[in-house]
């Protein structure tokens, strides 16, 4: 075992919040030790044109994704079921190397609703207690909108983040999105332009008697320089966005809004290649000593650190602390212990539009976010959902990220998967057919979890995260009621024909399809240690040197895109280590 | 058995001289003569250029995959065919790549095949082995069954084994057919699409076909201009124009 230099800070996974804690706390002068397990990438040389616009190598092969040769999950749908490998990439992507999931998202930015953070005292208070079932434990997050809404305001104005106003101060703004909570002020750029789909969609919506406004997007619609004096350029909505770096230095990254001023930092120092397989802790396991993570040349590295800050994705957060015992690991048969609590989900729907050759939507033109319409009407509680008898919903997005066709080219209902009659269909269809799709929230239950697999490894030996999931009544109501509300709008739009992927029940929750990469929970934040694994500063309960960032500590998954929330709570977290914790190291909040 | 003296020969000669006999076929150009052409594995439509030698399939896989992925996608006056894009050539040549190798999946085991297939792919087989195993055992069965292997059988008897391959109705030994099947559509559709550069879409015919301007990748003029048809044809990653 190789014994390194202490450190005062060590990072661990360099994505999103890790780049922001590095930021944000290196004016301490303390040293900061960031460690990221892949390569470093930046968009020069990794994701240059024109081999970025490359839908094989990117895409389907999945060039920017964790291999998971080396790693995977392993999934099941019940307690009492065997899980097996998740072996191909479907249902979700890990990112890889410097970065993170922050270079191939699409960059929607969202901000939660205020009663998204606060759910279990919302709609105990307007629906009481007994319309949540029995098994279904959402939790409040221990941080309200207003609270958090400084922190979400930063993360958007680092990203540079383009979309129009909806709620001002209080007052509502034409044009934007009426059900979101107030905001200090306006986002830092004007939206993207419509997409001809989202056009479209926009304008059925309207004449429906909906709320129609442009995505929040981090794929800027013109040039802007962040509060670190990083510069972004405007999008061309080339089409290749999420699975795909951005050759434009439009999407907002870790590369693209920090890495530029963090890496120059004298007292910041980055290792890749650098896998931290542990958290150590002292004799009394109260206090963490460091980590311990396998180098390039595959040796075992001591590294001590005085403060850890956990930031890789949210699946290896929970598997990071469950490997280095920190925390109960949570039982789905007494519901007690809080490690691997509360893994949720999204649930989607998609309705493919299909038009008469006179529509020239070409499909290929789309950014990942930008130049999309949606519709927030009947997500969160935007509405009463008393006469529907279920928590959640979901926001209607109307348009195209891009017309890449191996993976987004559609066929109408009815056309063969093969042969004669597919490619018929593929020529006749690709230029004149768009998507409405429905994206919404899944609750946390009591046998919905994440625990170590019993069985496979990775290749350091170690077990696998094991994932226990299935959808639940709820979820299938929620889904049925919103896409309902997205089928008027279609409608509405005049296609000839329409295609629908509705999760109904009885259908199992498929890994083979991608959804979403927003999986979230397992080290949720939260009021008190017999609930939740970390306070709202997202330190730990357990062990205060250590914090946890990211969509692990969602107490149960929002109908929005999570990235938003994510760099919000990191900045509420940093701010409280750098101006609290420093100072005075222990807990933040007294259990 | 019946199959001893199959009529399909006959039927073959058949549709393409009655094909070649109608007039319009020489209007309608190299489209119209593959599809003449499509209906006989043993003369697949070649599209101009050297001929690719295949570095991993043997010569009756090679003989299977041409007369499969012929129907898979079939060339007509719609636009290229599997086989005149160039699809078996991209297909070899991802088994010599990483993904062939399953280098990127996770492969250790212990193997659960019979999970439920929501679950996802479980079985041992990297593409390569899937493959090799699949289509040796496809071709036996093609043999017991019509006393032929499977690219020498006529056009409308290999789609009919094609279908009861995606539905999985044909049981074999070791490989589920679906599964194969599945492996086998996905990489044809991906060689059709994908740039020309990994062996398939040939002159970009895939993407003119359908009308994606391919690795253009700068729209900044045009969704200021929603619903008009985009003018443009296809660039390639190499730099191909049309």
């Amino acid at each position: 075992m190789i014994r390194m230099k202490p450190v005062d800070i060590v990072i661990v996974g360099f994505g999103w919040t890790g780049a922001i804690m590095g930021i944000e706390l290196a004016d301490t002068g303390l040293k900061i030790l960031a460690l990221e397990r892949g390569a470093y990438r930046d968009t020069s040389p990794d994701f240059v044109y024109p081999h970025n616009a490359d839908e094989l190598a990117y895409g389907i092969r999945g060039e920017l994704f964790q291999p998971l040769a080396r790693e995977t999950v392993t999934v099941r749908h019940a307690v009492s079921d065997t899980a097996v490998p998740y072996r191909q990439y479907g249902s979700f992507l890990f990112g890889n190397n410097v970065g993170g999931a922050g270079i191939h998202w699409n960059g929607q930015h969202y901000r939660p609703s205020p009663e998204d953070l606060e759910i279990h005292s919302h709609i105990s208070k307007r629906y009481g207690q007994k319309f949540m079932p029995d098994d279904m434990q959402i939790q409040d997050y221990g941080v309200a909108y207003d609270e958090l809404e400084p922190y979400l305001e930063q993360f958007e104005y680092l990203c540079g983040t383009s979309g129009t106003a909806g709620n001002l101060n209080g007052e509502i703004k034409p044009g934007g999105n009426p059900f979101e909570g107030a905001r200090k002020k306006p986002y830092p750029n004007p939206a993207v332009a419509d997409t001809y789909g989202a056009k479209l969609f926009a304008d059925a919506a309207r004449a429906v008697g909906y709320h129609p406004f442009p995505q929040p997007s981090d794929n800027a619609s013109r040039p802007y320089t962040n509060p670190h004096g990083v510069r972004l350029g405007p999008c061309n909505l080339c089409g290749y966005c999420e699975r795909f770096g951005c050759f434009m230095y439009s999407k907002a990254s870790p590369q693209t809004t920090i890495l530029p001023v963090l890496m120059r930092k004298p007292n910041f120092e980055l290792r890749t290649h650098s896998h931290v397989t542990k958290i150590n802790l002292d004799s009394s396991g109260k206090r963490a000593t460091g980590v311990t993570y396998i180098d390039a040349q595959g040796q075992q590295v001591e590294q001590p650190a005085d403060l850890v800050i956990v930031s890789a994705f949210q699946m290896h957060n929970v598997r990071l602390m469950l490997l280095s015992g920190i925390g109960t690991p949570y039982d789905p048969n007494t519901g007690k212990g809080v490690i691997g609590k509360n893994y949720a989900y999204q649930m989607m729907s998609s309705i493919g539009v299909f038009f008469d050759k006179d529509v020239a939507i070409n499909p290929f033109i789309g950014g990942g976010a930008g130049g999309v319409q949606i519709v927030d009407d009947f997500n969160a509680d935007h509405f009463d959902h008393g006469p529907h008898g279920f928590v959640g919903g979901a926001y209607i997005y109307g348009g195209q990220t891009g017309g890449r066709p191996i993976q987004q080219l559609i066929v109408p209902p009815g056309t063969p998967s093969w042969g004669a009659g597919w490619k018929k269909a593929a020529k006749d269809n690709y230029l004149h057919a768009t998507t409405v799709a429905t994206h919404g929230s899944v609750m946390s239950y009591r046998d919905r979890y994440l625990d170590l697999d019993p069985t496979y490894k990775d290749a350091f030996g170690l077990p696998l995260l094991r994932i226990t999931f299935d959808w639940h009544d709820n979820e299938y109501k929620m889904s049925q009621f919103v896409t309902e509300r997205a089928q008027e709008i279609v409608k509405q739009m005049n296609p000839k024909a329409t295609s629908l992927t509705l999760r109904k029940p009885g259908d199992h929750y498929d890994i083979r399809q991608y959804q979403t990469t927003h999986t979230t929970g397992g080290v949720i934040q939260g009021a008190s240690p017999d609930s939740s694994a970390l306070n709202r500063f997202q330190q730990s309960w357990d062990v205060s040197n250590v914090f946890v960032t990211g969509a692990s500590a969602f107490p149960q998954n929002l109908g929005y895109n999570p990235t938003g929330l994510i760099g919000g709570l990191t900045y509420m977290s940093v701010k409280a280590i750098r101006e609290t914790y420093l100072k005075q190291p222990g807990p933040l909040v007294q259990a | 058995m019946s199959s001893k003296q199959p009529s399909s020969p006959s039927r073959r000669d058949f549709l393409r001289q009655s094909l070649v006999a109608v007039p319009a076929v020489s209007l309608m150009g190299t489209a119209a003569i593959a599809q003449t052409q499509s209906g006989t594995a043993a003369t697949p439509a070649v599209a101009a250029g050297p001929k690719y030698t295949p570095r991993y399939f043997t010569a009756p896989e090679w003989d299977f995959l041409e007369a499969a992925v012929d129907r898979l996608i079939p060339s007509n006056e719609d636009g290229p065919g599997a086989v005149e894009a160039g699809v078996p050539e991209f297909l070899d040549r991802q088994m010599e790549a990483a993904y062939g190798h399953g280098g990127l999946w996770y492969m250790q085991g212990p193997f659960v095949p019979d999970s439920p297939p929501t679950l996802g792919y479980q079985l041992r087989y990297t593409p390569r082995e899937l493959y090799r195993k699949g289509i040796a055992a496809i071709d036996d069965w093609c043999q017991k069954q019509h006393n032929q292997k499977f690219a020498a059988l006529p056009a409308d008897q290999r789609d009919a084994i094609l279908h009861q391959l995606e539905k999985g109705e044909i049981k074999l030994d070791d490989v589920p057919t679906a599964a194969f099947f599945s492996q086998l559509l996905t990489n044809t559709k991906e060689g059709y699409f994908a740039d020309p550069m990994y062996g398939g879409n040939k002159q970009m015919g895939a993407w003119k076909m359908i009308g994606f301007p391919g690795a253009r990748a700068d729209f900044a003029d045009w969704v200021e201009q929603p619903g008009k048809v985009y003018p443009f044809g296809p660039v390639s990653i190499e730099g191909a124009k049309s």
